[in-house]
């Protein structure tokens, strides 16, 4: 297993102007990358040997509206090198509105969980195939995972009115 | 015959052999499936949202709902990606148990899968058999825990109690009778000509596509990937044990039955060489901020404040974030916790393998006849707590 420091080392050492910050913390390499250059990093973390980053395990995101950060949402990319037994967490920043590039091309693994990054954030991701929403349904107004959204939900107590259903049903 | 017309087929959610509420959308030309679209969703409870308003001691019963069918992995997963951001030690007799009790439940999860996939295709007595000996494993976990199917047995920094000689005789007598029950369900299934002929070249994933796809767990290891978490990154003291881990060749149906089937003997070595060699000592670790043994807080004021404390506002962990995974019964079960420095969870996302191969489906059934899409599902092993969390 290499350490960590070695990983960001080489990864610092190719895409110097990519990185926004780089740190280790408990064992696992954590990087930061600008959002314009995420898929070229991608490609490398794939190609280069020592690395060999062939699992992607997650994608997911973090929302920061209570901190008032801009831009507010990090996308975090899992990797795992099978062959090296290392892990990487990827992250990346985006704005709300704004696109991220889709890893999709590279690992198509990342089918189901960019399309779930997009239903509870509202992060579209650009070149994903079949950017639906996954776990809500379709027609469905808001996006569960951010901050503003209540865990409630908002039409907790209401009266279910089956209007609104019926705008909503998916003509086969 | 050519088919002049496509047919549009809606499997599920309602279908027995999906094992749970998946729907998937059939496109077909006669009955071979050119389109397959998986929808999921219909089982969303928000388990990540609800942790976010928990505090991370809290957050450990909602992991329980996730696989129910092995559902202490889920607890170890949930528990060691706290742990590692706290970045404690557990004792190491805790790790032990955690040890006895994950493999148990991951016999616990293969016994469901055997049974309900051997049941999907027709033999009905594979199931009897899997269950009567099921009852004896969730037996040892009531006698551990007190709970059966979903125990919440781990807690942050050790284990929930100690176990008794009660506990330790039924994890004895498990062990030893359960390698004979192994061979009995191989001669029901193994060499009969129907279990062979549906599985066998059915779903074949190949070993480039299974790491695209991010396949895990058996699976996986049928394609050839030979990736376990508990080699790759030891975790709860694994790297003590000696076992192997079954890979295949032909990456098809058969193959991950193969794979299951050798977890099982794999899983009892484990548990075998666990309660053999169980250290004495602390069930607990003895951290200032967690939650105080039950013995101590009878007896000292100083302990009751601790657990009040603990209960009431929790522990305010570094900041940071980690990402840790657990071999779970299907696959590799992991955790990403960001904290910002509060007492809750800022966030926790559940990477669940079921979720995973569900997505990989249509690759796996296009092309095929749409009564093989029930053998696909079984070798599959999907539980739907887990996919739509």
């Amino acid at each position: 297993m290499a350490k960590a420091k070695d990983i960001i080392k080489l990864i610092q050492k190719k895409h110097k102007k990519a990185i926004i910050e780089a740190e280790e913390f408990r064992g696992d390499p954590v990087v930061k990358v600008k959002k314009e250059k995420l898929i070229e990093v991608c490609e490398y973390l794939i190609k280069e040997k020592k690395l060999a980053y062939n699992l992607l395990v997650d994608v997911t995101a973090v929302d920061f509206l209570p901190y008032k950060r801009t831009p507010r949402f990090d996308v975090v990319y899992i990797l795992v090198s099978i062959d090296n037994e290392h892990r990487l967490i990827l992250k990346t920043e985006v704005d709300e509105g704004e696109k991220v590039p889709s890893v999709y091309h590279l690992w198509k693994s990342a089918n189901f969980p960019e399309r779930e990054t997009y239903d509870m954030f509202g992060i579209e991701f650009e070149g994903h195939p079949d950017l639906r929403r996954l776990l809500m349904w379709p027609g469905y107004e808001y996006h569960p995972l951010r901050k503003d959204f209540p865990t409630k939900g908002y039409d907790f107590d209401e009266k279910w009115d089956p209007e609104t259903i019926k705008e909503n049903v998916i003509q086969y | 015959m050519a088919a002049e017309r496509k047919w549009k087929l809606h499997f599920g959610p309602h279908h027995p052999s999906t094992h749970g509420v998946l729907r998937i959308e059939l496109e077909l030309e006669g009955e071979k499936v050119v389109k397959a679209t998986p929808i999921i969703g219909q089982l969303h409870r928000g388990i990540e949202k609800i942790a976010e308003d928990f505090t991370f001691h809290q957050a450990i019963p909602l992991t329980d709902r996730l696989d129910y069918t092995a559902a202490s992995l889920n607890n170890l997963g949930y528990v060691l990606a706290v742990e590692k951001l706290l970045g404690i030690e557990v004792p190491k007799r805790a790790q032990y148990l955690r040890v006895i009790i994950s493999e148990l439940s991951r016999i616990m999860g293969h016994h469901l899968w055997i049974g309900s996939a051997a049941l999907d295709l027709g033999a009905m007595t594979v199931v009897f058999y899997a269950f009567a000996d099921r009852e004896i494993i969730m037996e040892c976990i009531e006698a551990a825990s007190g709970g059966r199917l979903t125990p919440t047995y781990m807690r942050i920094g050790g284990v929930a109690k100690d176990v008794d000689e009660k506990f330790i005789e039924k994890v004895k007598y498990f062990v030893d009778m359960f390698p004979e029950k192994i061979d009995g369900y191989e001669t029901l299934l193994t060499d009969n000509i129907i279990w062979r002929q549906r599985n066998e070249d059915l779903a074949v994933i190949s070993y480039d596509e299974a790491i695209n796809l991010g396949l895990t767990g058996a699976v996986g290891r049928a394609s050839g990937v030979n990736y376990d978490v508990r080699k790759a990154f030891p975790y709860s003291s694994y790297e003590d044990f000696d076992f192997e881990v079954p890979v295949g060749t032909k990456g098809d149906a058969f193959d991950r039955y193969m794979c299951r089937m050798e977890e099982f003997r794999q899983s009892t070595r484990i548990i075998k060489q666990a309660i053999e060699n169980l250290p004495d000592g602390p069930v607990m670790a003895d951290i200032p901020f967690l939650n105080p043994p039950q013995e101590k807080v009878r007896t000292d004021i100083d302990a009751l404040i601790r657990r009040f404390k603990f209960v009431l506002e929790g522990f305010h962990a570094p900041k940071g974030e980690v990402y840790q995974s657990v071999e779970g019964s299907k696959g590799e079960l992991g955790f990403y916790l960001y904290s910002d420095g509060g007492s809750k969870p800022y966030r926790c996302k559940i990477k669940s393998p079921c979720y995973i191969h569900v997505s990989a489906l249509p690759e796996m059934i296009e092309g095929y006849m749409i009564s093989d899409i029930i053998t696909a599902i079984g070798g599959l092993d999907i539980v739907l707590g887990e996919i739509d969390r």
